[in-house]
């Protein structure tokens, strides 16, 4: 079942060989937009991290076409598993850029209050958008065993886990994979092959010829497909969560596409990223690919660009000032969620420190009692 | 001499031991052109070629596990893990394997490496680039754990853990990298593992500490000191053997003592020196000991500040064990 070219859709002038994505002109229109505000949150968070507002980003720019292509395969009663890299997932289920900026200031409405670094969101509503943790791969088995669960109830939810190339080197990636083989669990695997984890080139990761083939050893299929072709991408993973819904078990799908940005906004990647590897997919730009589709289909033109891009950055803006007016979180969110039920020594530790406070006259500390 | 930062100390650290020895390996996650996410071990690749400073594939457990295999065969390994946090991928190899193989087989095979890895808060890393896990590590015969707060005692440090015949872990308080600065010999030189250093001499009251909590313990002794309380703040150094005749020692001198470090206090290792000096030498304590840490919570992110220990809560405990 390995292929080892990548399947493509749009071809250079737009057109798509009869391929239906099945898709309405509005739904079409959903995935544009939302690329374009992929792009629009990492500008603006790109500046809020220079100018010192925010600590922290990771730049989405370049992997667009994935992010969308694969997330509108899923329902909204489907269950993501993401990376650290796949917010536009959570843009195109329709989680709005204010909650997503709650985060990036890590402020009292963040719905991990505080806790957790930039970009490391948790989302219940409108889709499952599991809170993502730092070390990679650990994602992996949690959502085999999530689709497990499911599949156990009869349900027909499917998940996703979403990696990247770095991220099959980890432990989490084989016994993941392997256990989601050998249960047939209704779960697909994306690997975002973006050429990069961090500095480290993909041929450091593996000397397999790509990812997709190592879904054969797991007994399971594995495709390739060209990550910066959005619609590409929506097939190849429609194709993969059918598959799971129908009980025909998981399928490993690896995007080939390449991180235009920095691997976060402390990186630098003109340090070990070629040049000319840099401009050879500088051409392959998801967004300008999708863009010829949708004009030769007569859905869009190219001043039609300029207003909605205008449009996506006035949005993030407006939600990052918002989100910058909102207060810290208290002292007692450094105690709260540790257990269902605070024990006594948390709570002893949480009235010390407020305590503390009030005696050095930290105005931080707040003027009451520890409310917990 | 040269006045240095504790990462470029570091870094001087590993070159001269790998100029003074072919056997000698440094790898891990970026460690290689980039020159580490820190760039600790940055223009190291450039001296000594990619056959003995190289980027691994992600994968910790690979990476302490083939450590282990190089050490038993004959090299030397350093073996870089990007941040502790993401080190327990690699806690099997560490605790079931480096620490136990000279156990296991008489001393027919043994496990000369060392694992470096930045730890600690203080650069708003939140949950998963902030840890203090040394506590996990202690608790493991065979491995030593060694933790610098110089620039001096980095270089020196390290030369010794790459020199030493067992496995090392090697914890980098992040929050110091560039934030010290100090005169570094050159060349080849090492600073004993198991011995306490004292930064600060002081009659009434003792303060244990390690890593980036020392510049603050030390902070909180000069404001002591203006209070009138004379504070005497020792640097462990290695936590892993200890120096437990020194610990003691330097307990009796007050008969006052505070323990400080970052991570969390439940079974952290504050509870062990407290528990030495309990068994040993309580007949000499005239307060009870007084442990400042992190809370028993994961590590936050935007409340990172009210998390860590700092002088005024260190100041408050040096306080409350010389009123008592
Ligand atoms: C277990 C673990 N080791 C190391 C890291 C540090 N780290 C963060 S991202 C990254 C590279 C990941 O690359 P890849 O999986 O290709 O994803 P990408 O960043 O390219 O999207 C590394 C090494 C980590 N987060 N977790
Ligand atoms: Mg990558």
């Amino acid at each position: 079942m390995t292929m080892s070219e990548p399947l493509s859709v749009i071809a250079p002038d737009g057109a798509t060989n009869g391929y239906d994505p099945g898709l309405s002109e509005a739904e079409l229109l959903h995935c544009y937009r939302t690329m374009l505000r992929v792009r629009a949150f990492d500008e603006i968070c790109l500046k809020l991290q220079r100018s010192g507002r925010i600590g922290f980003s990771i730049p989405n720019l370049g992997i667009e076409g994935t992010q969308v292509g694969a997330a509108s395969a899923f329902e909204k009663s489907d269950w993501l598993f993401p990376s650290y890299r796949d917010f536009g997932m959570a843009l195109y289920h329709g989680i709005t850029p204010l909650e997503m900026m709650h985060n990036m200031y890590g402020n009292a409405q963040d719905t991990a209050k505080g806790r957790q670094m930039p970009v490391h969101f948790s989302f219940d509503k409108p889709i499952r958008f599991v809170s993502i943790s730092s070390p990679i791969g650990t994602h992996i088995p949690q959502a085999v065993g999530a689709a497990y669960a499911s599949k156990l109830r009869g349900e027909d939810t499917v998940m996703l886990a979403s990696f990247g190339d770095g991220g099959t080197s980890s432990l989490g990636f084989h016994s993941g994979l392997n256990f989601a083989g050998v249960w047939k669990a209704p779960v697909v695997f994306l690997c975002q092959n973006n050429g990069w984890a961090i500095s480290c080139p993909v041929e450091e990761q593996t000397s397999s010829d790509g990812f997709a083939i190592k879904a054969e050893a797991y007994g399971m299929p594995g495709v390739v497909v060209d990550g910066n072709d959005v619609l590409a991408v929506r097939k190849t993973m429609l194709e993969a969560v059918e598959r799971a819904r129908s009980g025909g078990g998981p399928t490993l799908v690896e995007c080939k596409t390449f991180r235009m940005g920095g691997h976060s906004t402390s990186d630098d990647p003109s340090r070990y990223v070629p040049a000319e590897q840099r401009e050879e997919w500088e051409k392959k730009d998801p967004v300008l690919r999708f863009e010829r589709f949708l004009e030769a289909s007569g859905m869009w033109k190219a001043k039609d660009k300029e207003p909605m891009y205008s449009e996506a950055l006035d949005e993030m803006s407006a939600a990052a000032s918002e989100a910058e007016a909102v207060p810290k979180p208290g002292l007692e969110s450094i105690f709260t969620d540790v257990y269902a039920e605070l024990p006594p020594h948390l709570r002893r530790q949480g009235q010390e420190l407020f305590e503390l406070g009030k005696r050095k006259g930290d105005a931080a500390a707040g003027d009451g009692e520890f409310p917990l | 001499m040269a006045n240095l930062t504790l990462l470029q100390a570091l870094n001087d650290g590993m070159k001269t031991a790998m100029r003074q020895d072919d056997s000698v390996v440094l790898f891990g996650e970026d460690v290689g052109l980039r020159g580490g996410v820190f760039l600790t071990t940055e223009g190291i690749q450039q001296e000594f070629g990619s056959e003995r400073c190289f980027d691994t594939p992600l994968s910790e457990d690979g990476i302490v596990g083939a450590a282990i295999g190089m050490a038993m065969n004959g090299l030397r390994p350093i073996a870089e893990i990007q941040f502790q946090d993401f080190i327990f991928p690699g806690f099997d190899q560490i605790v079931s394997e480096a620490a136990k193989l000279r156990y296991r087989s008489g001393s027919q095979y043994t496990c000369p490496l060392v694992i470096r890895t930045p730890y600690g808060g203080g650069i708003r890393g939140g949950l998963y680039h902030s840890q203090s896990g040394e506590a996990y590590f202690c608790h493991t015969a065979g491995l030593k754990v060694v933790i610098p707060s110089t620039p001096h005692d980095a270089k020196g440090l390290l030369i010794a853990s790459i020199e030493d015949p067992d496995p090392v872990l090697f914890l980098e308080p992040k929050a110091l990298y560039r934030s010290v600065k100090g005169e570094v010999p050159e060349g080849h030189y090492t600073v004993d593992l198991t011995t306490i250093r004292e930064v600060r001499p002081g009659k009434d009251v003792t303060v244990f500490c390690y890593g980036a909590m020392v510049p603050i313990a030390a902070k909180a002794a000069e404001q002591a000191a203006e209070k009138g309380i004379e504070v005497n703040v020792l640097d462990l150094r290695t936590l892993l053997p200890l120096d437990e005749d020194g610990v003691l020692e330097y307990a009796k001198r007050t008969g006052r003592v505070v323990v400080v470090h970052e991570a969390p206090r439940f079974c952290g290792f504050g509870g062990e020196i407290s528990a030495i000096i309990a068994e040993n030498a309580i007949e000499y304590m005239e307060a009870p000991i007084a442990r400042v840490t992190g809370f028993d919570t994961p590590f936050p992110n935007t409340l990172e500040h009210h998390y860590l220990p700092d002088d005024r809560r260190v100041l408050d405990a040096i306080e409350h064990v010389h009123a008592f």
